[in-house]
């Protein structure tokens, strides 16, 4: 499935919320904070990291569902901006995390799916937005009875599966997940995670995977991103990054996933990080993962080390990785 | 008999029960039959008994104040013992319900039938039911165009404030504030007073006339002052949905304000607002009887259930029924529509009912 073709480009994207601090005095709170990355046609790009690192804002900014502090993002070949807008909106949805309001309770759940359809008016007349509706809910496996029934009569996992539709209804190209499956329990993730899998190689989906759930990422991930406090630290292949990863953070972040087998689990040495993520308006200076990392020198207080290239497609930003591996 | 090993045991007795047949376990499985939004809160509201006879009640006295006025051989107006060139018939003042003037009575003795007063008449000789019919009307149009007026600004108003948020929302809410601070009933007669005099000039000649200037400076009345009280709830609604998430797949959709307003955040506050407009109603027909009590409601011979009420406290010991009959129309339509607002709260939010 994979192409070389880029579709999607993340230039030095930053979001910053200004935050209240008294009358007249604001404070930018960074939540992506300069992130670059391009994801090639057809693969899924896995964004991983801890509660609260700007993950979903992240995937928020590149829709431009917030208007990016600076930074571009190039869709296809154009930067998207007001011009390009309406266009980019049919060609990039997002499938949201929480799938009991994400659905309005006043709609049916046809006319949830078909509203995409309405907003564009995709359609010419009432048959075929019907029909459409319905070759959706086929496509993830709702039934047709389904249709003019409320959100709330059905269940978390079919609630999503009706949030999937909607992202799918305007045939886009490219779908930002947001944590699709970490409200749902664990048997009802796997059938939505192959459901995943499956809308890719039928319809040449390109998705970006926002999950903390790395077992999840790593199935359905071509290639995964680390995120820590608006930063990208570390991204790479999904075989590569769960092998050999570089950057401490994500060495402590893999050695957390649990193993099935108690032998091998024994054998782990989990990197326990002491202390809490810094909250993201006073980031520390230079690297923001220095105050939790075991390998921390001077110079990591001085400046934010670059996100450089060490190997082919393994980008790293840390300033010991040399001594570190 | 059972069979049983012993009398007290709880074992079944497996010849009690049949298979199924397949059209029972049919039955079984079956799904609800699908329908629509309003066709579903129609019959959810249809079980509701109490709201259920509050819409009928409701129904049928506003039909009953359109229609009753024009078979009715009395008019609101007409002082029954005033016949131009004789000498006023005090006989007709202050009649006792089904009791008859003299004149009637010598034409009942001639054997004519003479409609009966049902509600007697009061102290200016004019049929009381009548005047109770008209007053019911006069009320019931306040109340509703009054709460439409309130409805439509309010909505407007707080949708907007609470959807764009940021310094609009700062400057429509202080705006708010100012108006929420003035004492209302002051303001109220003040621009009654200050607004009646040109208005009057603009109507002469209208249809309009007949109402009366102040009936509609009531309306604007509370067009300028009573929105506010709604607005601050719907903003207030409206602010807490817009963070839902289907608000954000609305706008990943590429929608934007106006759908979202009126697909999303507007049905989801439906609840407060048809509670708000009920409880309006009532505020309206309240205010409106106060202002006609100081006599700057209604103009004169027309009746309002608050004006019919004031004017019987003056013979409240002699006519107590005079006092009764508009308070209980007043407390009749209050309660009906209080209830019937909460029947269709009930019946229209699918969170509720499952």
């Amino acid at each position: 499935m994979k192409e070389d073709k880029i579709l999607v480009e993340v230039n030095h994207l930053k979001q910053y919320f200004d935050i209240n601090m008294g009358l007249f005095k604001t404070k930018p709170l960074k939540a992506v904070d300069d992130i670059s990355f391009t994801i090639k046609k057809g693969e899924t790009l896995g964004l991983v990291g801890e509660s609260g690192c700007g993950k979903t804002t992240a995937g928020r900014s590149i829709l431009h569902l917030y208007k990016p502090t600076s930074g571009e993002v190039i869709y296809d070949g154009k930067k998207v901006d007001k011009s390009t807008m309406q266009e980019y909106r049919t060609k990039a949805t997002m499938v949201f995390q929480d799938p009991y309001s994400s659905l309005n309770p006043r709609m049916t759940v046809a006319d949830i799916i078909a509203e995409p359809l309405d907003i564009h008016k995709l359609y010419s007349s009432k048959e075929e937005r019907q029909e459409r509706v319905l070759e959706l809910m086929g496509y993830v496996g709702l039934n047709s009875e389904h249709a003019a029934r409320y959100a709330h009569e059905f269940s978390g996992g079919q609630r999503q599966r009706i949030g999937i539709a909607r992202a799918l209804a305007v045939n886009p190209e490219f779908i930002v997940c947001d944590e699709p499956v970490s409200a749902l329990d664990v048997s009802i993730q796997a059938q939505v995670i192959n459901m995943f899998d499956e809308l890719q190689d039928k319809l040449g989906l390109t998705y970006l995977f926002i999950a903390h759930d790395l077992l999840v990422v790593r199935h359905i991930s071509d290639r995964i991103a680390v995120m820590y406090l608006g930063k990208m630290v570390e991204l790479a292949s999904a075989e590569e990054i769960y092998n050999h990863p570089l950057h401490p953070y994500s060495q402590s972040l893999l050695s957390s996933v649990p193993e099935p087998d108690p032998k091998k689990a024994r054998a782990n040495q989990r990197i326990v990080l002491s202390g809490d993520i810094p909250s993201p308006l006073n980031a520390p200076s230079g690297c923001p993962f220095r105050t939790r990392c075991r390998f921390a020198a001077a110079k990591c207080a001085e400046s934010m080390p670059d996100f450089k290239e060490v190997s082919k497609g393994h980008f790293v930003a840390c300033h010991r990785t040399a001594e570190i591996n | 008999m059972l069979n049983r090993k012993k009398p007290f045991s709880i074992q079944q007795d497996l010849g009690d029960f049949r298979p199924a047949t397949d059209k029972e376990k049919e039955y079984l499985v079956q799904m609800r039959p699908s329908t629509t939004f309003f066709r579903d809160g129609v019959k959810r509201f249809m079980k509701n008994k109490v709201a259920l006879v509050s819409f009928i009640i409701i129904i049928l006295i506003t039909l009953g104040c359109i229609i009753i006025p024009f078979f009715w051989p009395y008019s609101y107006d007409a002082q029954l013992g005033v016949t131009p060139g004789k000498p006023v018939d005090s006989s007709f003042k202050n009649l006792k319900p089904f009791q008859y003037g003299k004149t009637e009575l010598k034409r009942i003795e001639a054997g004519e039938k003479v409609f009966p007063h049902v509600f007697g008449t009061d102290s200016a000789g004019r049929d009381y039911f009548i005047r109770i019919v008209y007053g019911t009307r006069i009320s019931l149009a306040v109340g509703f165009f009054a709460s439409i007026i309130v409805l439509v600004i309010g909505l407007t108003v707080g949708s907007i404030s609470g959807y764009f948020g940021g310094k609009v929302d700062l400057v429509i809410m202080r705006i708010v504030d100012i108006i929420y601070s003035l004492p209302d009933m002051l303001m109220v007669i003040l621009l009654a007073s200050v607004i009646r005099e040109p208005l009057s000039k603009i109507l002469e000649g209208s249809v309009m006339e007949k109402i009366g200037s102040n009936i509609i400076s009531l309306f604007i009345v509370f067009g300028l002052l009573y929105w506010v009280s709604m607005s601050r709830q719907i903003r207030g609604q409206i602010l807490s949905l817009r963070e839902q998430e289907y608000v954000l797949a609305a706008r990943t959709a590429g929608a934007k304000g106006k759908w979202v307003i009126t697909k999303h955040l507007l049905p989801n506050c439906i609840s407060v607002i048809i509670i708000s407009t009920a409880l309006q109603i009532p505020s309206a027909i309240f205010t409106e009887s106060y202002l006609s009590f100081l006599g700057l409601g209604v103009n004169a011979p027309m009746p309002s259930l608050g004006s019919l009420a004031s004017d019987a406290l003056n013979g409240m010991y002699s006519y107590p029924e005079r006092l009764v009959i508009p308070a209980v129309m007043i407390s009749l339509i209050v309660l009906s529509l209080n209830l019937f607002g909460d029947g269709l709260r009930d019946a229209f939010d699918p969170k509720l009912n499952g």
